[in-house]
């Protein structure tokens, strides 16, 4: 069974937001979507600097069976992408939530995050799929 | 209705994820593709191919029959348990199916089928035996599992049941040999040595747990392609289909054109064909900068002519990816493959990437 924690918010396609304590919004993909991907092995990052609108297709990662867009979640510009997994693509099979976040927003309106599911919604979502 | 192989218990209980595969429901994965991929490289793993259908053709004239059936050419069969890879065409030359053929006696051949394909080449395969004296007889009672690996044989021996196992010790590479309703192979689609085995469906999950116990990891779907792409055998119904033929889907050497008067279900297209020239190719390509490689991504050539990959993916082995492409003949060393409107650098190789775990090509 996938995990989902409560702390953070999640889109219809699969990414996390989580809200930090800075005003920032770190991104990655749910725990039950690295598992219908399978193993990751390439990660397309957006670059830092750059500016995202809410739903823009700004990342790909790519898996042994699929490609796979990931959306920015909400609007404002990259500050920060985790370089990390350029080497290490697995780091998102292997920690969705922690060390596989993909890349970080500074956000122009935190209250598009409301618009997102909550982690009961989105474990809904997946029951339902 | 999706069909369920007689493993499909044993694959849930190990946590397997299940997908559809050609109407079946199979193990994709039972955790990390890639760490089955590398043991299979490495060690032993194995994979539950039930799905497969098995056809005996038996009677007086087998050996004439699939002379005409098949575009190989079952007369290299002479040895007892010998078997033989061939493309089984329309009469326009295009495939209907690849498989394998083994040579049990004079009168008695088993075929080994894709499982995508089943209905429409047990019905080809019944309509062309019309006209000759033999019966065509699926075994789908029978279970198959495949043990890939360096060390599947000194795994599979020791519990196969006794004189069989004595008898699989010493086949020879593409060798077969049976006893009662089991069946054992010394073939893959792998590019490592290992075993097919078909026994009665009845004591496949006992074997399947016993091969468990003695180390053989369980493989899914996702690895056995991943083996294969590497290896560089083709898919059927992506490398090729009924709109190919075998000269233009890196088979020629699967073509039997000796004896000259040896007349199969193709031939007079594939004369033909062979006599106007090919204008396409079929290659090996690796990727040289980040990314993965699919099914249906154009190829580029230098001078503007389009090919297309037919099947793409990661080598674990290499850690590149690579694929196998249609292109027009004229292709050079290198080509370009638009990657989601992006074009990337390619080079052409061989398509054989990866065999009995050395890489094949320059990396």
């Amino acid at each position: 069974m996938s995990n989902t924690p409560d702390d953070r918010k999640y889109a219809d396609s699969h990414e996390w937001a989580l809200l930090e304590a800075d005003g920032n919004v770190r991104v990655g993909i749910s725990d039950h979507a690295q598992e219908l991907l399978g193993d990751l092995v390439f990660v397309e990052l957006p670059e830092a600097g750059q500016s995202v609108g809410k739903g823009d297709e700004c990342s790909v990662v790519e898996s042994v069976k699929a490609a796979s867009d990931i959306y920015s979640p909400v609007t404002g510009e990259i500050i920060a992408i985790n370089d990390a997994l350029e080497d290490s693509p697995e780091a998102i099979n292997e920690s969705a939530y922690e060390d596989g976040w993909i890349f970080i927003v500074k956000p122009t309106d935190t209250s598009e995050l409301d618009e997102l599911l909550d982690a009961d919604g989105y474990q809904n979502l997946i029951e339902d799929e | 209705m999706t069909r369920q192989t007689i493993l499909n218990d044993a694959h849930r209980k190990l946590g397997a994820r299940m997908v559809d595969f050609g109407g079946w429901e199979m193990p994709v994965n039972y955790g990390s593709q890639i760490d089955e991929h590398h043991v299979v490289r490495s060690s032993v793993g194995m994979f539950d191919v039930s799905h497969m259908t098995v056809v005996d053709i038996h009677g007086p004239q087998a050996k004439l029959f699939l002379q005409y059936l098949l575009a190989n050419d079952v007369a290299k069969l002479t040895r007892q348990g010998k078997a033989l890879y061939s493309c089984m065409l329309n009469e326009s030359a295009g495939i209907i199916d690849d498989l394998i053929v083994y040579f049990l006696d004079d009168e008695n051949y088993r075929l080994v089928v894709n499982a995508s394909t089943r209905e429409k080449d047990l019905a080809w395969i019944e309509e062309q035996a019309k006209s000759f004296d033999v019966s065509v007889s699926e075994r789908s009672q029978l279970a198959m599992i495949a043990v890939q690996g360096p060390k599947a044989r000194q795994k599979v021996c020791p519990i196969l049941p006794e004189r069989l196992g004595l008898s699989a010790a010493e086949i020879k590479p593409f060798s077969a040999c049976w006893f009662g309703e089991w069946f054992v192979g010394r073939t893959g689609y792998t590019g490592e040595d290992g075993f097919e085995i078909m026994l009665p469906e009845d004591k496949a999950e006992g074997f399947w747990n016993q091969l468990i116990q003695v180390g053989v990891k369980p493989c899914g779907l996702g690895a056995r392609d991943t083996l294969r792409l590497e290896a560089g055998m083709n898919l059927y119904g992506q490398d090729m289909d009924e709109n190919q033929n075998p000269l233009e889907s890196g088979l020629a050497w699967t073509v039997a054109w000796q004896p000259n008067d040896r007349e199969f279900i193709g031939r007079a297209a594939l004369d033909a064909i062979k006599k106007q020239g090919l204008n396409s190719k079929f290659v090996g390509l690796l990727l040289e900068e980040k990314g993965v490689l699919r099914g249906h991504q154009p190829v580029v050539l230098d001078d503007g002519s389009v090919g297309e990959i037919t099947s793409g993916g990661y080598s674990p082995t290499m850690a590149r990816s690579i694929a196998l492409a249609r292109v027009p003949a004229s292709i050079g060393e290198t080509c370009k493959i638009d990657m989601r409107g992006k074009l990337k650098e390619a080079t052409v190789v061989k398509p054989c990437f990866v065999r009995q775990g050395e890489i094949q090509i320059d990396v």
